[in-house]
């Protein structure tokens, strides 16, 4: 049974609203493929279509909210009477409800090639052909190399669609492909691991040498790590770290965390949160990000909004509901799953770039620590308090080159502190998977805790 | 929830090209949730996914696909397409014969959440409000979650097993902000059991939210942590986070398999202090990562991974038990239809010792006292961990004295395990997710207040 298509199947939910209610449904259809190899052969080959539909019902103010994984006619009308019976729940909020038409259409959206219809066409056997050669590469980089735990490449071509019965529609489509490769290093008395990676829209953008080269340099320079004593230092995160670091940011810069008095950064607009060289924006509408979309879940057009301002913090992100709330507007920030109803997020973070390279950066520091990689983000860190205590393995830097390398320490300080402390930003700035860019930052002081 | 008949030719379908084992894995999963935040009900949320996949192992390779049609002709497809993607030729259609095998249950739901009317969920949440305000004026905003589950799965091999099973889970969670002088502060507590609305009553609402808000209160008089290596006391219950993370990921046979696992090549060997002794074990009844047959049909059972300090067993699932020639363990898991199964934790607990919980505390001259932890993470490579603490006091001179912040704690997982100098006799359990490759499932970790002799904390106060 063919599918009918996202948005065709979204309106015929939304027109089915009653008077006095709004009824917004969200479809989304994905295709996907999935390798993993192992020693030179598939070790799992996955491929699949998915459906997926979330009903959003509100009626004075009363929102209701039910998913379902399938489109066929049952399901959808299933969703939307479970919907509709949960929206007798919960409580009304004079904030609540859908985007109007002017909402929806303030900006226009923006124009982004986000689709690859050569994806599409890549037979299944090349991928799985780009799998072995990435998991090859990694093992011939370098002579210390002994396995490669996983490599593995993954492809989707998304798309979404919202349909309201206050009559905002909106389409979005994208396509993704990324591979990424785990490297073991060392021999039987030791092991170091090394992640690398390359993300794009179509296999023709993926650099497998680099993602190899990357693992195996990452692992085989940690061999030899060692603890080294708890000190005060400055401390320089890759650009991977730091996107991380952002994403932690970026939810405490959400609105509604704020408006519910969940984040470091309420009530301080106007104020400096950050070193005169921090300039923080989230905007969507960047073509490289990953998170580029025309349209936030809302059916809002996405656009670029300034969060801090040469340290100084200027906003917050929104959706329509904390816009209002806010008595401000939304900033097509609603970012959804299919499971619950939209909240707000960051979509495209990025700091500002500097000058320098992150050679030149190293280059001028007497002493401090490289952060390679940090563990532990979800449980040593909060966007409410502030607090940041990771763990985190690197290189210590000593008169302005790499050393010896590090393990089994953390790094710890709170984000409030970090931010006030960034010394510089590095010119590398680089789009990564998740909802932030990567730079090489310098940060003039953590505590590192070890031996 | 699939025919007999139907998935015997399903299964007869993804063989057609070779292959040494097919199998139909089908899943209808209803949710119900509600979120009580900011003073009121903001959302009731349900939802169904209803789905099969077939998955063909061929040598070393699977192929799988899957889908959310579940007609004879969707079921069909997906079977062709796993085959292909197992990479066969197209030949014969082999025939298939099930047994239908009834699947052990673990324990009985009392009160089936799907039966409870959705005011009743969401009055629960109004009560665990008001608890947590009643903490103190410095409670200055709760959120409160409802959360239920049913699973159910049918599990069809070319083996010749048919087996059917449902799990249903139950949760609750509250969580605190305390604003203060020091900023803000938060508190969490979320117990969740593989149970239905019985649940509350073991755990009333306002009990969990008193503890969630006491915790964040508790955080506004925290002072930073401690940095450096120092004796850490872990409280009954919290600390098994440290177990799931030093050693149980190590002691799942597929990282073992690609050489990922400090412990591989370790079975018989000394790995921990002789006062641990760890078990893997489905089979509790109630627990979070309790179920009857695991998501290849295996029943849930429990295995000795450590007994006395040797190492004794890894965790298993079927395809790297087959190549060992040994049976599984009923340790393959999967999140949902839509993923392969892997080899996963269930409730992973070290058995309560011989010491005294109060003597542990009054022989710490000086350390730190972990009450609740917020997950961690580990390389199982390198064996090196991490966990956050969310609740931690100082020792000084064999007393529990003050709150300390929020810290992450680092080891690794050989070391730390040697460096266990005291278990105690009392034993709790603490419900949790495990994530590994992107595949979310229920556990629960579980042990006695026990001393790890040295660990470094990652606090920013010198020690």
């Amino acid at each position: 049974m063919p599918e009918p298509e996202p948005l065709v199947a979204a309106r015929r939910v939304a027109l089915q609203a009653r008077p006095g209610e709004q009824v917004e449904a969200y479809v989304a259809r994905s295709r996907e493929t999935e390798v993993s190899v192992l020693r030179g052969d598939v070790e799992a080959l996955t491929v699949a279509e998915q459906f997926g539909i979330g009903v959003r019902v509100l009626v004075d103010g009363r929102q209701g909210y039910a998913s379902a994984g399938s489109l066929d006619p049952d399901s959808l009308d299933d969703t939307l009477a479970e919907a509709r019976d949960n929206a007798r729940f919960s409580a009304p909020d004079p904030w609540q409800g859908l985007p109007t038409r002017e909402e929806a259409t303030a900006v226009a959206p923006p124009r982004l090639d986000l689709w690859r219809d050569d994806l599409e066409a890549v037979p299944t056997t090349a991928k799985v052909d780009l799998a072995l050669a990435l998991e090859r590469a990694t093992s011939g980089a370098d002579a210390r190399i002994r396995g490669v735990e996983s490599a593995s490449y993954h492809d989707a071509a998304v798309q979404g669609a919202v349909a309201s019965s206050l009559g905002v529609e909106a389409e979005a489509r994208r396509t993704a492909c990324s591979c990424s490769v785990a490297a073991l290093a060392g021999d039987g008395d030791e092991t170091r691991t090394g992640y690398g990676f390359s993300v794009g829209r179509t296999t023709g953008d993926l650099d497998l040498d680099a993602a190899a080269a990357d693992a195996a340099e990452r692992a085989t320079r940690l061999l030899g790590a060692t603890q080294p004593p708890s000190q005060q230092l400055p401390v320089v995160l890759d650009p991977l770290v730091t996107s991380s670091l952002l994403g932690i940011v970026g939810a405490a810069l959400s609105g509604e965390a704020v408006l519910k008095g969940r984040s470091m950064f309420a009530g301080r607009v106007g104020e400096a949160v950050a070193a005169p060289l921090v300039t923080l924006v989230d905007d969507p509408t960047t073509e490289d990000a990953r998170g580029a979309s025309t349209h936030d879940g809302e059916g809002v057009p996405t656009r670029r909004t300034v969060l801090v301002a040469e340290g100084e913090l200027r906003g917050f992100l929104h959706n329509v509901y904390t816009g209002r709330r806010a008595g401000e507007a939304t900033t097509g920030s609603a970012v959804r799953g299919l499971g619950s109803p939209p909240g707000v997020g960051a979509r495209a973070l990025a700091l500002t770039p500097g000058a320098r390279d992150p050679e030149a950066i190293i280059a001028s520091l007497p002493a401090g620590l490289y952060v390679q990689a940090v563990s532990g983000l979800h449980s040593g860190t909060s966007p409410v308090s502030g607090d940041f205590s990771v763990g985190a393995v690197g290189l210590m830097i000593r008169d302005g080159a790499f050393a010896e390398p590090v393990r089994e320490v953390t790094v710890a300080s709170t984000l409030q502190r970090i931010l006030l402390d960034v010394a510089e930003v590095g010119a590398d700035l680089t789009w990564l998977p998740g909802s932030a860019a990567g730079a090489t930052v310098l940060v003039s002081e953590m505590q590192l805790s070890g031996a | 929830m699939l025919d007999p008949d139907i998935c015997a030719r399903t299964l007869g379908v993804a063989l057609r090209s070779g292959g040494d084992f097919a199998e139909v894995f089908a899943e209808d999963r209803s949710s119900s949730s509600a979120r009580f935040d900011d003073g009121r009900v903001e959302d009731v949320v349900s939802g169904r996914r209803r789905g099969a996949g077939v998955r063909v192992v061929r040598g070393e390779s699977t192929g799988y696909a899957h889908t959310a049609d579940l007609s004879e002709q969707g079921l069909h497809d997906v079977a062709a397409a796993a085959a292909a993607a197992a990479r066969g030729t197209p030949g014969e259609t082999r025939v298939v014969a099930l047994d239908r095998r009834p699947a052990p249950r673990p324990h009985p739901v009392t009160i089936r959440p799907e039966s409870v009317d959705k005011a009743r969920k969401v009055e629960l949440l109004e009560r665990a409000d008001a608890a947590a305000r009643a903490r103190g004026d410095a409670i200055s905003q709760v959120s409160a979650g409802y959360a239920d589950g049913s699973r159910r799965i049918l599990v069809a091999n070319s083996d010749g097993l048919l087996v059917e099973d449902e799990q249903v889970r139950t949760r609750l969670s509250v969580s605190c902000v305390a604003t203060g002088d020091t900023g803000l502060r938060t508190g969490t507590e979320s117990p969740g059991r593989t149970v239905g609305f019985e649940l509350f009553d073991e755990f009333a609402p306002e009990q969990v939210a008193a503890t969630a808000a006491d915790r964040a209160l508790t955080m506004l008089r925290a002072r930073p942590a401690p940095s450096g290596r120092l004796p850490v006391v872990l409280r009954r219950g919290a600390g098994g986070v440290l177990f799931h993370e030093a050693c149980g990921h190590g002691l799942e046979a597929d990282l073992v398999d690609r050489d990922a696992s400090v412990f591989r090549g370790q079975v018989g060997e000394r790995v921990a202090s002789p006062k641990v002794t760890l078990v893997d074990d489905g089979t509790y009844a109630r627990e979070w990562g309790t179920y009857a047959i695991d998501d290849e049909g295996a029943p849930a059972r429990r295995t000795t991974l450590i007994e006395d300090g040797v190492l004794t067993d890894f965790m298993w699932d079927r395809l790297r038990a087959e190549k060992e020639h040994r049976g599984s363990t009923g340790n393959g898991r999967r999140e949902t239809y839509q993923h392969l199964p892997m080899v996963r934790m269930t409730n992973t607990y070290v058995l309560a010792g011989e010491d005294d919980p109060d003597d542990i505390i009054a022989d710490t001259p000086y350390g730190l006292y972990c009450v609740a932890l917020g997950g961690g993470q580990v390389d199982p490579a390198t064996g090196d961990f991490v966990f956050g603490v969310t609740e931690a006091y100082l020792i000084e001179n064999g007393r529990v004295t003050e709150p300390v912040r929020a810290a992450q704690l680092i080891g690794n997982g050989p070391e730390v395990l040697r460096r266990i100098d005291a278990v105690g006799n009392d034993f709790d359990t603490w419900a949790g997710t495990c994530g590994k490759n992107g595949q979310g499932v229920p556990v629960s970790s579980g042990q006695p207040t026990l001393r790890v002799a040295e660990l470094t904390v990652g606090g920013t106060a010198r020690a």
